[in-house]
């Protein structure tokens, strides 16, 4: 357990970063420091592996003031992401991954077999990474290392700094769930800063909501969305959140639901092409629109490679017609009886004009199902793939 | 004038002759220089370093160095011989100090550049002060040391074709040789040959300099 008592902090410069800051954050659990820009989330974090020293107060990590303890020795068993990934440019990605081991004098095989272990933990095959630069991956790709480097000693404390937010939308859900997972095997006491609600939600055991240096509430999810503390929470988790909590039954229209920025293709492109969007989105279909962003049609990944052979082939000469679609303002439990009516695995939503707006798809709805009922553990229903 | 007739031909044959002589001049001009920037490169990173970690000192360090680069080299010679008297010491002590400005400032620049993510990286992962300069920093800043090094052995190649001046050896020795019997053979002699090492000193440390660039780009996020 890591309790804060009393802690202040007070920059050179007079200005009052925390001003008394009282918290217990629980071993074994995920707890999520969240709040607008400048709050001190990050001075919070620092100051657990004494990157910043209190200027009052005390902070101890199981019953030790970690003041007395040898700040090297203190970092080098807390695990550390940073803020901006901070991998070292200069070393490879085996040698950023077993810093922490190294410096500890791990043996060298010991270190390249958790090296090893921890690269194919996130999906990366160490045959090709290890040997590799951190320039030479992708940011999503990099932000995994930032990760697992931290994991590496094993350590029981780790601190992540809003790890995936350079991320896009995808990738980030799929290191949301990655960490998930992670934890429910590893049980490590995680101290996560972001400042977007819907990912404190999903991951978070406890929340502590800050504002300028203050600690405005702490609490489980559920609580803190049942009972928000004043009208900053409220407003921080937002218009509505809080109406699917009071309302429940009030059933949504496709509007709130739909995917906005699905993938979409106009019908020039070439089936290489198309492979390739497919892809970078990870999903096995494209929808197909105009420049004027009416629906054409619909092209899958089997199609395509079925006809893959030929160069000349665009996807407008592969695309199957979309004969089923909704409109904008149409319930959600009128959309779902035609998904389930016809088999569909998504629905796409259109205007009057046929102009496409966006796409329902089965995790989508079931996702917003769970939101809404959401209850005691938030994360449970985000492991369906979407 | 009197012996241009000969042209090239007459160079290259000449060169032939006193190749022997030729080689142990260019192996002293070496050796001063390497004398010179080895001893730059022991003073002048523990200095670049001090100068990164304390602000206080760094212009101080920084300008000494600048007003002996500024100064002119046969002038630099004359208070260097001075104190040291003639011989092979002043001349790589002159050395020295001419090189020693582009090793601190590249030095001092490549520290400044280190990421501040990766440095805070660095001391978030556990390391002491001692392992953030030896593993992350100064590794981070060899493409800027390269860069100096390259400059200082180029002004130095060039320098030391004074050293006869001062009662040293090297190729300068065929220069002056050269301009006292007014034999243009005997200048082309001992000029082309150091040109030509300044030439290949700055193209192989380029070469370096971009190999160390390689696999050290900054990580994009
Ligand atoms: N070294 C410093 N000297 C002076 N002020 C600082 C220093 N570091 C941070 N601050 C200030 O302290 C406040 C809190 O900073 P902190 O980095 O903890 O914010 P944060 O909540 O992590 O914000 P963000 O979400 O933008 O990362 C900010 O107003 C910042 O300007
Ligand atoms: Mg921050």
């Amino acid at each position: 357990m890591i309790q804060f008592e009393d802690v202040k902090k007070t920059y050179e410069d007079g200005r009052e970063v925390l001003k008394s800051v009282n918290l217990d954050i629980q071993a074994g659990e995920i707890t999520v420091l969240i709040g607008p820009s400048g709050c001190g989330k990050t001075t919070t974090m620092k100051l657990i592996n004494r990157l910043i020293a209190p200027s009052a107060g005390q902070i101890r990590i199981d019953g030790q003031d970690i003041a007395k303890s040898d700040p090297v020795g203190l970092r080098r068993k807390i695990g550390y992401v940073i803020q901006n990934i901070g991998l070292f440019p200069h070393m490879t990605i085996a040698k950023n991954v077993g810093v922490v081991p190294r410096l500890l004098k791990w043996d060298r095989a010991a270190t390249d077999r958790r090296v090893d272990e921890l690269l194919s933990l996130v999906g990366l095959d160490s045959e090709i990474y290890r040997s590799r630069y951190p320039s030479e991956l992708s940011g999503g790709q990099q932000q995994r290392i930032g990760v697992i480097r931290a994991l590496a000693a094993d350590p029981d404390i780790i601190l992540m700094d809003e790890p995936f937010s350079a991320l896009d939308p995808i990738s980030r859900e799929q290191l949301q769930n990655e960490l998930i997972r992670l934890q429910q095997e590893l049980r490590k006491t995680i101290v996560f800063v972001t400042h977007d609600m819907d990912e404190a939600i999903k991951l978070g055991d406890t929340i502590v909501l800050m504002k300028d240096g203050n600690i405005v509430q702490t609490g489980r999810p559920e609580q803190i969305l049942r009972h928000p503390a004043n009208d900053f929470v409220k407003s921080f988790i937002g218009k509505k959140r809080l109406a699917n909590e009071h309302q429940p039954d009030e059933l949504p229209i496709v509007d709130e639901v739909m995917v906005e920025h699905p993938a979409t293709a106009s019908p020039t492109r070439g089936l290489a092409e198309a492979v390739k969007m497919m892809e970078k989105r990870r999903v096995d279909s494209l929808l197909i629109v105009d420049k004027n962003n009416r629906l054409q049609g619909s092209v899958s990944i089997y199609r395509v490679l079925d006809q893959y052979g030929e160069e000349s082939k665009t996807v407008a000469d592969v695309m199957k017609p979309v004969e089923h679609v909704v409109q904008t303002g149409t319930s959600l439990s009128a959309a779902l009886q035609i998904m389930s009516e016809h088999q569909l695995s998504n629905l796409a939503v259109v205007r009057e004009d046929r102009q496409f707006v966006g796409l329902i798809t089965r995790g989508t709805v079931v996702s917003h199902m769970a939101g809404m009922y959401a209850s005691e553990r938030p994360g449970e229903s985000d492991h369906v793939a979407v | 004038m009197n012996n241009d007739s000969q042209g090239v031909m007459g160079w290259l044959n000449y060169m032939q002759d006193h190749a022997g002589y030729l080689l142990s001049l260019t192996w002293g001009h070496l050796v001063m220089v390497f004398c010179g920037l080895g001893l730059a490169l022991l003073v002048g990173i523990p200095l670049g370093v001090v100068c990164a970690k304390n602000e206080k000192l760094a212009p101080w360090i920084l300008t000494t160095a600048n007003i002996i680069q500024v100064l002119p080299s046969l002038a630099l010679l004359a208070l260097v011989m001075i104190m040291l008297g003639l011989g092979f010491k002043t001349i790589v002590f002159s050395l020295f100090l001419y090189s020693l400005l582009p090793i601190i400032r590249n030095t001092y620049v490549g520290l400044k550049e280190v990421d501040a993510g990766v440095n805070e990286a660095g001391k978030g992962v556990g390391m002491s002060a001692w392992q953030l300069l030896f593993k992350v920093q100064l590794p981070l800043s060899l493409p800027f040391l390269m860069a100096g090094l390259r400059l200082a052995a180029v002004i130095a190649i060039g320098v030391a074709t004074l050293a006869p001046l001062i009662g040293g050896e090297g190729l300068g020795r065929e220069i002056y040789a050269g301009l006292n019997l007014r034999n243009n053979l005997k200048i082309y002699a001992g000029a082309i040959p150091a040109a030509l090492l300044a030439i290949l000193a700055d193209i192989v440390l380029g070469k370096l300099q971009d190999k160390l660039k390689q696999g050290r780009r900054q990580a994009k996020v």
